[in-house]
């Protein structure tokens, strides 16, 4: 049996090409069309593989004809010469065997996607398969390759640290406010300004289980509107600097040409509250915090310079544990390769085709 | 006989302390599972050194220097046990470990273990305030390390540069208040250690009696600060850092005091 995946991907492709490809619901009768015994769709926005099985070699051109139709359509280019389309000048990649296996383990693990470690991934190759498995066109050479697939992700995240730390501004702002603070539901926060920068980190931070956030703006209009759709209070504009000594993280994102909050206005406010930290998430440009602030005990300050910084070390770290990710794949697909080899696996000691328990997916799989 | 479960005990330690050090520096760490077993190993094989040393001493084994250090690091160990899991104080066991290596170490290399030539007469009050008091010990010490914990977390925050120590630390608050915790156990035990002392029915050297109430006056102070808002939880990480250290020092006079009173 033949085991393949062709595909595209955001490294070979651009968006307008996925697109083109990636919308095709009939796959799984189209692909028994063409012969394969098994065949599995995985599209994502930044991918569309077909993961196949089938006794003789199935063709590059006939899984991209099952992807899209339109192949072979003069007005669509892709090598047209007189009816006739070369396989090279598809935009597909192609891997048999060994390579299929070991292409899906990097997928599986977050190796190939465009932000290296992301667990979205898992999630959607986990639906793929329930999907495909529902419709009968995952059989047992899918099922052994898929399930082992789940397993190497799961070796990977435990075993290195490729899913560690935030690779976005947002996300790593909330995530420090988590290191510092824990459990979220008991800080106070307040949001100075009102657009659309404060509204996604107010929702952001509402979603980590922030129970008190207070909004302030210069304009009281606006301020109510965010703290509606946000189940927030207001603070008026002209006293939102005494709310200092009081709350725990300070999100600033208004579009003041001036800092708003200087060392000297903060120092008195911080002397009552001395033994909590204070978060300051200085997000607008120019800043509107006064970078002199951060010297203070227990304050700490982070622009967007910083937030960026971080996201950039977090995604070199996790780029690191790329070689540690690609020794556990390794392992797997020596065993792998065995028990393909010897025509039994583990896995196939269960039922044929288990469904992917749903529970087992994280909520940022789904 | 005794001395080899001790050395076992180390040694249990000390894969805690490699097993950390190669997973940090491969940037895998996972938290307690590996360290815990380790340190829990240790504690069993320290629980049994000093169950036999009690035997063949008759009483509470701190009757020198060498065995008070063992029960100074046992007592750090059984917080650990306690605290560790409660607090789930993720990189706990790599810090602590380290501390009770150096303590055990120090006590199998120095030539300090020296037995006494007469039995002493078994005195209930003086093995409670002396054992008690080594337990709070081992409060402070977590304290301690709990602190440079914190310190080393607030400096990654302060600079920015987050290693991949930071993501195994426990939050700052979280941490704030374990130090907290740990900080009034252990100025309770200690205290209950220094009010039996009024007990002991002997006199005790006055040198011991200025020391003792010296770490009992410095670890009330950091928690006076605390409340009163004297320090941020900063200063009072360093401050058990160095009171830990200070009341370490302040022990080897007591111990050494005592000793050299002993007949």
């Amino acid at each position: 049996m033949n085991l393949f995946c062709v595909g595209l991907s955001h490294h070979s492709a651009d968006v307008e090409t996925l697109e083109r490809f990636g919308g095709n619901a009939e796959i799984d009768r189209l692909l028994k069309d063409s012969g394969c015994a098994e065949g599995l769709l995985l599209a994502t926005c930044n991918r569309v593989e077909v993961y196949g099985a089938s006794a003789t070699r199935i063709s590059t051109l006939d899984i991209a004809r099952c992807l899209d139709r339109r192949i072979g359509q003069p007005s669509l280019g892709y090598g047209v010469a007189g009816g006739h389309v070369s396989p090279e000048s598809l935009p597909f990649y192609r891997y048999e065997d060994a390579q299929c296996a070991r292409h899906l383990f990097r997928v599986a693990c977050g190796i190939d996607s465009m932000v290296v470690g992301e667990t979205e991934i898992l999630g959607q190759a986990k639906k793929a398969y329930e999907a495909a498995r529902a419709a009968g066109s995952a059989g047992r050479y899918l099922h052994r390759l898929f399930q082992r697939a789940f397993r190497v992700a799961k070796h990977v995240r435990t075993h290195t640290e490729i899913t560690r730390g935030s690779v976005s501004v947002g996300s790593v702002a909330v995530d420090l406010a988590q290191k510092i603070f824990g459990d979220l539901g008991t800080c106070k926060v307040l949001v100075l300004g009102a657009g659309e920068t404060s509204e996604k980190t107010a929702r952001a931070l509402v979603s980590r289980g922030v129970r008190d956030l207070r909004i302030s703006n210069r304009s009281g209009e606006r301020a109510e509107n965010l703290a509606q759709l946000t189940a927030a209070s207001v603070v008026p504009f002209e006293t939102w600097s005494t709310e200092c000594g009081e709350i725990d993280i300070l999100i600033a994102s208004t579009s003041s040409e001036a800092p708003l909050l200087s060392r000297a206005e903060l120092e008195p406010l911080l002397r009552e509250r001395i033994d909590r930290p204070l978060f300051i998430i200085d997000i607008a440009v120019p800043r509107n915090v006064d970078a002199g602030v951060d010297a203070l005990d227990g304050v700490y300050l982070y622009d967007i310079d910083a937030l960026q910084s971080i996201a950039e070390q977090s995604l070199a770290m996790r780029r690191e544990q790329i070689v540690a990710a690609e020794q556990i794949i390794a392992q797997h697909l020596a065993e792998f390769d065995q028990s393909i080899a010897s025509g039994s696996s583990r896995v196939a000691e269960g039922p044929e085709h288990p469904a992917v328990d749903d529970s087992s997916l994280r909520p940022s799989q789904l | 006989m005794d001395r080899y479960l001790l050395i076992v005990s180390t040694v249990c330690f000390l894969v805690a302390i490699a097993h950390t050090v190669i997973e940090l520096r491969g940037r895998v760490f996972r938290p307690m599972r590996f360290n815990f077993l380790a340190v829990g190993l240790g504690f069993i094989f320290q629980t049994g050194f000093l169950y036999q040393r009690g035997h063949a001493v008759g009483r509470c084994p701190i009757t020198n220097l060498f065995e008070v250090i063992i029960f100074v690091a046992w007592s750090v160990a059984l917080f650990y046990m306690v605290v560790g899991p409660a607090y789930r104080l993720s990189l706990m066991g790599a810090f602590t470990a380290p501390l009770v290596v150096l303590l055990q170490l120090s006590a199998l290399l120095l030539p300090i273990d020296h037995p006494h030539a007469a039995k002493l007469p078994p005195n209930s009050w003086l093995e409670f305030h002396a054992s008690i008091s080594l337990v709070a010990y081992g409060a402070f010490a977590l304290a301690g390390i709990a602190g440079v914990m914190y310190l080393v977390q607030e400096r990654q925050l302060k600079t920015h540069h987050l290693h991949s120590i930071f993501y195994h630390l426990p939050p700052l608050t979280d941490l704030f208040a374990a130090i907290t915790r740990l900080l009034w156990w252990g100025f309770g035990l200690y205290t209950l250690g220094l009010a039996s002392g009024f007990f002991v029915g002997e006199p005790l050297p006055w040198v011991q009696i200025v020391c003792a109430i010296a770490v009992w006056v410095l670890y009330g102070l950091i928690l006076q600060g605390r409340y009163l808002r004297w320090f941020a939880p900063k200063r009072v990480a360093a401050l058990c850092v160095i009171g830990f250290s200070a009341a370490l020092t302040l022990l080897w006079g007591i111990t050494f005091t005592a000793q050299s009173h002993t007949p």
